[in-house]
């Protein structure tokens, strides 16, 4: 085991090339949902259960198939109604058992990025060559689904081995929101390829928010206002990134999705900010700041 | 930055990345996919908009209780005796139903009552009470130690043993939600119609067997004040914006369930009760509201699906 995961450098929050979003925006703007399916009885994964309660779990695993059966709707209507475009962090198998989901974001032009096979599939003690037969079954998945290149990862129930993100960028994928470390895009030290980490937060999670802080869903609300206001006004001296991470098994429940949306209409109304897609802001940050980024960065040394 | 001293790695078997049931739909029989804003349109009694489903539980938690195979929401927590959360939890059924039902009654509200079996055996005078208001009975196991698991003893005497100290009822809510793979089958066998432990929808659907009832995990009263620690006007606040969303999806998407999950030791305080009085009073006072029981709504339901020739939902 490593005591420093060794993927990227130091560079100190002020001191960095400066971002200039397109069109002059001060905060690249985007809304994660994680679409996803547990398996009501799935393997076991020597390093992590699946279920909370032994199997069959009907809480749990009833209050996440809300999600597909109710809450995605009522999310997806709120994110029409603000005009923002989703970035799917997708369990690929729902391709198959949800293949009315996935024509809604097509439909709608939303990226579609991986978020593994099933959110009840751990990488924890997976050999690279199973490692890698998952990344490229998100790959022929969602390629065959959507058409769609897959640029973008989030490891299944954020579950890793040490050359996860090595691999996902050698199979040429361009961005991760695995690491939580900025609110700035940053280059990722990999084996091969140029990998970029777009920020995601834990902090605006619904599934943070709700399941660990239990907030209320006007104070998700309120939080969600809050974060924004502070990388809007940063963002003035260099661009900053806002990423809203969503589970519609969370946040569309009726009591919780309409201060979701004011929230998301409160951002929307102002003018400076770029609403984006996970690919997009990766590939404005690849095109144009990574090598200065990479560059300025101090390495770090282990003592 | 590679490390030189391994770990002796578990092993991972190929059968990890075998997926026999990646198909369309779910991946088990219990019921069918389903969109729920894809469905056709339910009308409630009296052209209502919102079906309102009280189901406060009545529970009784054994001072020797083991928590197989977990604690349910609510157990126990100390050395035994534990008298503290004990006779906490019993102050539901001797003092706080009381105010519930006199919050329910004035607005001509009649519930459904998830009644532990060794509540009413233990408690006829409260049975009783039920009973004289025509409140629904739903079944809620035998008491909160008896929860339903894969490799307990004898499910089919359990369920029996705890209808047999129920009125006849059509309804049941497993203790803390908890089935085996076999719950479903021995609640129809034994003659139950519809289920409460599924959380997957706002609305009753058929299931391979039974029914489903939207019974909630969410809009409930020890999930918000006493898991959450929110305040009760925050638990006000939660109950009026369910409400409110639902009342305004209803005028395009059809009848819609506001179903309230009590704990009448959670709620019946007296610093609480008002949180829940504000609530049913701002429900109340919209159009279009028809307070039912859980059989009630599911008869209204299944009438119209029939008419609609509908297979499931």
């Amino acid at each position: 085991m490593k005591r420093d995961p060794g993927l990227y450098d130091y560079l100190p929050y002020h001191r960095r090339p400066k971002i200039e979003w397109p069109g002059g925006a001060r905060v690249a703007f985007w809304v994660a949902p994680n679409v996803e399916f547990y398996e009501l009885e799935p393997p076991k994964n020597p390093s992590r259960a699946a279920w909370a309660r032994p199997v069959p779990d009907v809480l749990n695993y009833s209050a996440r198939d809300y999600g597909n059966r109710a809450g995605f709707w009522r999310m997806m209507e709120a994110m029409d109604r603000c005009g923002v475009r989703g970035s799917v962090s997708l369990n690929v198998a729902v391709c198959e058992h949800h293949p009315e989901i996935i024509a809604e974001c097509k439909k709608r032009g939303w990226e579609l990025y991986s978020h593994g096979t099933y959110n009840t599939r751990y990488l924890f003690n997976m050999s690279e060559e199973q490692e890698r037969a998952l990344i490229q079954d998100s790959i022929d998945t969602i390629r065959r689904a959507s058409g769609q290149k897959l640029d973008g990862w989030l490891a299944p129930a954020l579950t890793y081995t040490e050359r996860t993100l090595d691999l996902v960028a050698e199979m040429g994928l361009t961005y991760i929101c695995d690491l939580f470390h900025d609110d700035q895009p940053a280059p990722v030290k990999v084996r091969k390829g140029r990998l970029a980490s777009i920020p995601y937060s834990l902090e605006m999670n619904d599934v943070i928010a709700y399941n660990i802080n239990l907030v209320s869903p006007r104070h998700y609300a309120a939080i969600i206002k809050r974060q924004f206001d502070r990388l809007y006004a940063e963002g003035e001296e260099s661009g900053t990134v806002m990423c809203i991470p969503l589970h519609p098994y969370l946040v569309g429940h009726p009591y919780r999705i309409q201060a979701f949306e004011e929230a998301l209409a409160y951002i929307t109304g102002n003018d400076k900010v770029w609403l984006a897609t996970g690919r997009e802001i990766a590939r404005h940050f690849l095109d144009n700041y990574y090598d200065a980024f990479a560059k300025a960065a101090h390495p770090v040394r282990d003592f | 930055m590679r490390s030189r001293r391994q770990r002796i790695p578990f092993v991972i078997s190929d059968d990890y990345l075998e997926y026999p049931r990646r198909r369309y739909g779910m991946d088990h029989e219990r019921y069918a996919w389903s969109i729920l804003p894809r469905r056709e349109k339910v009308t409630w009694p009296g052209g209502a908009r919102i079906a309102l489903w009280v189901i406060p539980a009545l529970e009784w938690f054994p001072l020797d209780m083991k928590g197989q195979p977990f604690k349910p929401p609510g157990a126990l927590q100390t050395a035994y005796p534990d008298l503290r959360h004990y006779t906490l939890r019993d102050y539901g059924n001797r003092v706080g139903i009381f105010r519930v039902m006199k919050a329910l009654e004035r607005h001509g509200i009649r519930a459904s009552a998830a009644v532990n079996a060794a509540v009413a055996a233990r408690y006829p005078a409260l049975l009783s009470e039920l009973v004289s208001r025509n409140w629904e009975i739903i079944a809620h196991g035998l008491d909160m130690d008896h929860l339903h698991y894969e490799g307990m003893a004898d499910e089919q005497a359990l369920i029996s043993k705890t209808l047999a100290l129920l009125p006849k009822v059509r309804g049941w809510l497993s203790p803390a939600k908890s089935e085996s793979h076999r719950t479903l089958d021995l609640l129809a066998e034994a003659g139950i119609e519809y289920v409460c432990d599924w959380v997957n929808d706002d609305m009753p659907f058929r299931m391979q067997i039974l029914y489903s009832m939207p019974h909630s995990s969410d809009i409930d009263d020890y999930a918000i004040l006493v898991n959450n620690h929110h305040d009760e006007d925050e638990y006000r606040d939660q109950l009026v914006d369910q409400f409110e969303f639902l009342y305004r999806e209803a005028e395009t998407q059809g009848g819609r369930i506001m179903a309230i999950s009590l704990h009448p030791w959670v709620i019946g305080q007296p610093y609480r009760i008002g949180a829940l009085e504000a609530a049913l009073a701002h429900i109340m006072a919209r159009r279009g509201v028809w307070p039912a029981t859980g059989a009630e709504i599911l008869d209204a339901w299944k009438a119209q699906r029939a008419a609609q020739g509908a297979a499931s939902a």
